[in-house]
């Protein structure tokens, strides 16, 4: 607690206490200034949240480049959304089920591209994720290529999903709790293999640590809060389709947790704040310049990482002054 | 006559059409220190890297410490007590002096899936780990990045994360590598004092140091062992002489 306080002095911690504060009560700021489509971006951002923290587990700590995160949004959605088509509508049943499929997925792929380094690891978990992509647009009784409309996880009498902010509220707690489990990996025996694993893993396992063991782990659990992010996805917009998990979506993704500040805890939360904020803000900026070049807002997104990549390594979070701890 | 901990049987390596090793056979018993020299591209690291795993030998078995470890991975190596220091300085550079040792303490701590508990508040890590830095001369240095120590400083460090699992065997390769005089001589006195304590296998250039420290010595050439013996039995040797020491290196012994 008196770390936590102290923490706040900086201007490191004053931003992010501001931030998390904004997040807390952005229902009741929406409603008040009556804008509920912000809230369906926010309850997004959160979702989005989740899953960078959970890419920047093995990408930022892991150094472990995988790009086929996007899967977990699919593989959770649809999880979701197969058991609700099939009148299976409790969340009891269908979230248990979403993150399992998750986990086995994500150890299988692990399994498999962890016995690789560099290009072929990435090449391997894009692969994995394109197989994932093309078996869902097939799925003829779930809407294949168009996706399909679902309804909403029931918590009987516990929270009702269908209310927005309700279910922005829960999202929150969710990422609140990926935060403070990701802060505590971090630190951890374990987080401190995978990150040393990253550093120099010819020293690790002539440490005597088994590697692929603590990677494969790391994979796995990254897999399941990727998992949890596609359940809620789902349930954001009642609705899943193939484009949840398309390549594009990993690659955004990376470039989140890139922007934000790779390894850090806080880093993916800023990553996808400028993201969504930069998409939402640019799109319409550049339709008043000339209608219909919206749709092109990452010609000018682009040159904005290209300075990050070359001037700014450490991502958003490096410019927020010195980490302390 | 004492069981060797660890002995090598016949042991072959090839890269495509040259023997790297050569039906190799060599063992070092508890507590002794052996050195293994040789010209460049005799096989030294070659052969260390079979020792350790890193190679899988292509004939041959390795024994240590009781059983066949021909076929182990590295890490189940170390479990047994074999450590290392590499010939080029391999530290973890984003990490602190500190650090460093108490991952070391840490690999022999039980298994790490430990997901909550705050690694740098872990006294059971850092104490040993200080220690351990104490030991080489690092105390000082302790929260600094390992990429800011200075050549000498890190290739402490390596011994003393070497040290830390407490090994039954070490495997120095090089370890004077880049040091200045005073440092190596430092390092001398600091494995003098280690001697009987520890099994040492000492890779090493410096004749100065292999004569000052080796109980036994092992003379490679092509792959081949061409000589094993005390100091004495080395210096007297008309074939290592012409192959290996010359007749300057002599005198400095």
């Amino acid at each position: 607690m008196a770390a936590l306080l102290a923490s706040l002095r900086t201007p490191r911690g004053l931003i992010v206490a501001l931030i998390l504060l904004v997040f807390a009560v952005l229902p009741l700021l929406t409603q008040a200034f009556d804008q509920r489509y912000l809230l369906s971006i926010g309850t997004r951002i959160v979702i989005w949240s989740i899953a960078a923290i959970s890419l920047n587990m093995i990408l930022g700590y892991g150094g472990l480049v995988s790009f086929g995160h996007a899967v977990f949004f699919g593989i959770g959605g649809y999880a979701v959304g197969i058991l609700a088509a099939n009148g299976l509508q409790s969340a009891w049943l269908q979230w248990p089920v979403a993150i399992a499929a998750s986990i086995l997925w994500a150890a299988l792929v692990g399994a498999l591209s962890l016995r690789t380094r560099g290009v072929y690891f990435i090449m391997i978990t894009l692969a994995f994720a394109q197989l994932v992509y093309y078996v869902s647009a097939g799925l003829e009784a779930y809407g294949a290529d168009d996706g399909l409309n679902i309804s909403r996880s029931r918590f009987p009498g516990l929270i009702d999903l269908r209310d927005k902010a309700s279910f922005y509220w829960l999202c929150f707690v969710l990422l609140l709790g990926t935060l403070w489990f990701c802060g505590r990996f971090a630190n951890s025996r374990f987080g401190f293999v995978l990150r040393g694993a990253k550093s120099n893993d010819q020293r690790m396992m002539a440490l005597g640590f088994p590697v692929f063991h603590y990677r494969l782990a790391a994979f796995t659990l990254s897999g399941a809060f990727g998992g949890l992010a596609g359940i809620l996805l789902a349930n954001e917009g009642a609705y899943i389709s193939p484009a949840m998990m398309s390549w594009v979506k990993s690659g955004d993704l990376i470039v989140i947790v890139v922007l934000g500040g790779m390894g850090t805890l806080f880093g993916p939360l800023y990553g996808t704040i400028a993201f969504f904020v930069l998409e939402e803000s640019l799109k319409p900026l550049l339709d008043l310049v000339h209608k219909g070049w919206g749709e092109y807002w990452q010609i000018v997104f682009g040159p904005m990482l290209v300075l990050i990549a070359l001037y700014a390594r450490g991502g958003i979070d490096s410019l927020l002054g010195r980490r302390h701890g | 006559m004492v069981e060797p901990l660890l002995h090598t049987d016949r042991l072959v390596k090839r890269f495509g059409g040259l023997i790297a090793t050569d039906t190799v056979s060599i063992d070092v018993r508890p507590g002794e220190i052996h050195a293994l020299i040789g010209p460049n591209g005799a096989g030294k690291t070659t052969l260390v890297s079979q020792l350790t795993g890193n190679l899988a030998p292509d004939a041959g078995t390795i024994h240590f410490a009781g059983s066949d470890v021909t076929h182990l991975p590295t890490h189940a190596r170390v479990r047994l007590g074999l450590a290392r220091s590499f010939q080029i300085t391999s530290v973890l550079r984003e990490f602190t002096a500190l650090e460093n040792v108490a991952l070391a303490v840490q690999a022999h701590a039980g298994h790490s899936f430990r997901f909550l508990a705050d690694v740098r508040r872990d006294e059971t890590l850092r104490a040993p780990a200080r220690q351990g830095l104490e030991a080489v001369g690092l105390g000082a240095r302790a929260g600094t990045l390992a990429s800011v120590l200075s050549h000498g400083e890190q290739r402490q460090l390596e011994i003393a994360m070497a040290l830390a699992g407490d090994p039954k065997l070490l495997l120095l390769d090089e370890p004077m590598a880049g040091m200045g005089a005073e440092e190596s001589q430092r390092l001398i006195g600091f494995l003098r004092a280690l001697k009987g304590k520890r099994a040492m296998l000492l890779i090493e250039h410096d004749m100065d140091a292999v004569f000052q420290l080796a109980d036994r010595i092992t003379v490679l050439v092509y792959g081949r062992a061409i000589a094993s013996g005390t100091p004495d039995e080395i210096r007297a040797n008309a074939e290592v002489r012409q192959a290996y020491l010359g007749d300057e290196t002599v005198e400095v012994a």
